[in-house]
């Protein structure tokens, strides 16, 4: 339980994705101006990290690493969570239509996300050593980090909105320097030592 | 050799993920109806959202799956919510278009201010130092906000007061939602006479506060041959159902508050007093 603590907090707050990672700028910058559509993508995001952690570490584990091809790794994964994506979009629709209308468009966006990739790259480094559970819970504790940032942010962008700001920092910005501060703040947590 | 471990392995993936999802997609298949796709055809496809649906698929399903009526489209012409109830196979009824008016005339000239606002453009935030710096609270705050909202450039601020060009407005409603004193209304295309004030307060004080304010006098109550207007806490209000545009109200009206915002251009010149008999 203890290993697990530590990977929550570590994926959360210490090498957050967007934030220390800086994987996932795309929908960070993209879908972050309501706090309701950030939501929206941070929960595509959690479900599909969360599913891809498990298919690529065993993609990883019974098929590149025989073989001595971890140097695949980065197109396979591509090619393991397109497919995954794909395939969970089609039974959703079909199975459960209430969650797939939640996530809507928010699922093919993600398919080649480059902090899911990232998720599932870091999963299966040798250093760190992670076995299936853990490995499941890096990809769901990081889109947890993700949600985090993602909210954090949107609702940094709202208050924007009706900021009064300087005519030609309006718009992205003054949501780049927003982002950046945000992002020096969590550089706190890397002073963060968890026992 | 060793090249061909790699390639083996990698189309094997894709040749496995791609035979798995033909497969998935053959087994999970759901049924559409075709229906929503000649709808979709049909509808405006600027997903502007004022049907309140995710955009115009949404509103297409809607449609077929739940029975809402087409003409909660209001960008839809009247040809296109015809076609579209010929492909629900439903009687036309009356679908008729909407478009927004602000019903106040509360310019800078007709209510007082009472400060000086000098802080962020916009009409959320001076709503909340007492409602404005109008005099009148019920009445347009004059910073635009509509304006930056409006899709399509059809709101123009005329002297502290926003103005709904009618020929430019498609009644999406983004507006009515955007003003924080929520006096934009949607009325359908071809209502003539409005009452162009939304003061609850009483003939005195509304007077004081704004020139052209409706006072609830009843005159126009009283003319009325059709019964379609009712003073309601010192407020008239015009049922657009019952409205024949006779423009008997307008005549009557003391404040000059009633006016046929369709044909009369912007800004509405005060009718002249009459002398007093």
């Amino acid at each position: 339980m203890k290993e697990l603590f530590v990977i929550l907090i570590g994926a959360m707050f210490i090498e957050n994705f967007v934030l220390s990672k800086f994987l996932g700028i795309c929908p960070f910058l993209g879908v972050s101006q309501k706090t309701s559509t950030a939501l929206g993508m941070s929960g595509a995001v959690v479900f599909v990290m969360t599913l891809s952690s498990a298919a690529t570490y065993l993609v990883n584990d019974l098929l590149l690493k025989p073989n001595d091809l971890e140097y695949l790794q980065t197109i396979a994964f591509i090619l393991v969570i397109a497919a995954l994506v794909q395939f969970v979009e089609i039974v959703l629709k079909k199975l459960v239509p209430p969650l797939y209308k939640a996530l809507g468009i928010y699922l093919p966006l993600i398919t080649t996300n480059c902090a899911v990739l990232g998720s599932a790259l870091i999963n299966v480094d040798p250093e760190r050593n992670y076995s299936l559970l853990e490995a499941i819970f890096f990809g769901f504790s990081a889109g947890l980090g993700f949600t985090i940032a993602l909210i954090l942010f949107s609702g940094i962008r709202e208050r924007l909105e009706t900021s009064d700001i300087p005519e030609s920092f309006k718009g992205m910005p003054i949501a780049l320097i927003a982002a950046s501060l945000v992002s020096v703040a969590f550089v706190g947590f890397a002073g963060l030592v968890i026992q | 050799m060793s090249i061909i471990v790699p390639v083996a392995v990698i189309s094997g993936l894709g040749l496995f993920f791609g035979i798995g999802l033909a497969y998935a997609s053959k087994v999970f298949e759901v049924k559409a109806d075709e229906r929503v796709e000649k709808i979709k055809e049909l509808l405006p496809g600027a997903n502007c959202g004022a049907c309140g649906y995710t955009g115009c698929d949404g509103f297409a399903e809607a449609i077929v799956n739940e029975g809402v009526p087409s003409n909660k489209c209001p960008v839809s012409s009247k040809e296109i919510l015809s076609a579209i109830s010929d492909v629900m196979g439903l009687e036309e009824g009356d679908v008729s278009q909407m478009v927004a008016r602000v019903i106040c005339q509360g310019t800078w000239t007709n209510a007082d201010m009472k400060y000086d606002y000098d802080g962020i453009h916009d009409c959320h935030a001076a709503n909340q130092l007492a409602g404005g710096m109008s005099q009148c609270y019920y009445g347009c705050i004059g910073l635009g906000s509509c304006q930056h909202a409006c899709p399509f450039g059809a709101i123009e601020m005329v002297n502290g007061l926003a103005h709904i060009i009618p020929e430019k407005c498609k009644g999406c409603g983004i507006c009515v939602a955007e003003c924080p004193k929520g006096i934009i209304k949607m009325v359908p295309v071809l209502t003539g006479y409005t009452v162009l004030c939304a003061n609850h307060e009483k003939g005195g004080i509304a007077k004081k506060n704004c020139k052209v304010s409706c006072i609830g006098c009843m005159k126009c109550q009283k003319v009325c041959p059709n019964d379609a207007i009712m003073v309601k806490e010192f407020l008239a209000e015009i049922d657009f159902e019952k409205c024949v545009n006779c423009g008997k109200c307008a005549e009557v009206c003391p404040q000059s508050t009633i006016h046929d915002a369709m044909h009369e251009r912007f800004p509405y010149e005060p009718r002249p007093k009459e002398a007093k008999a």
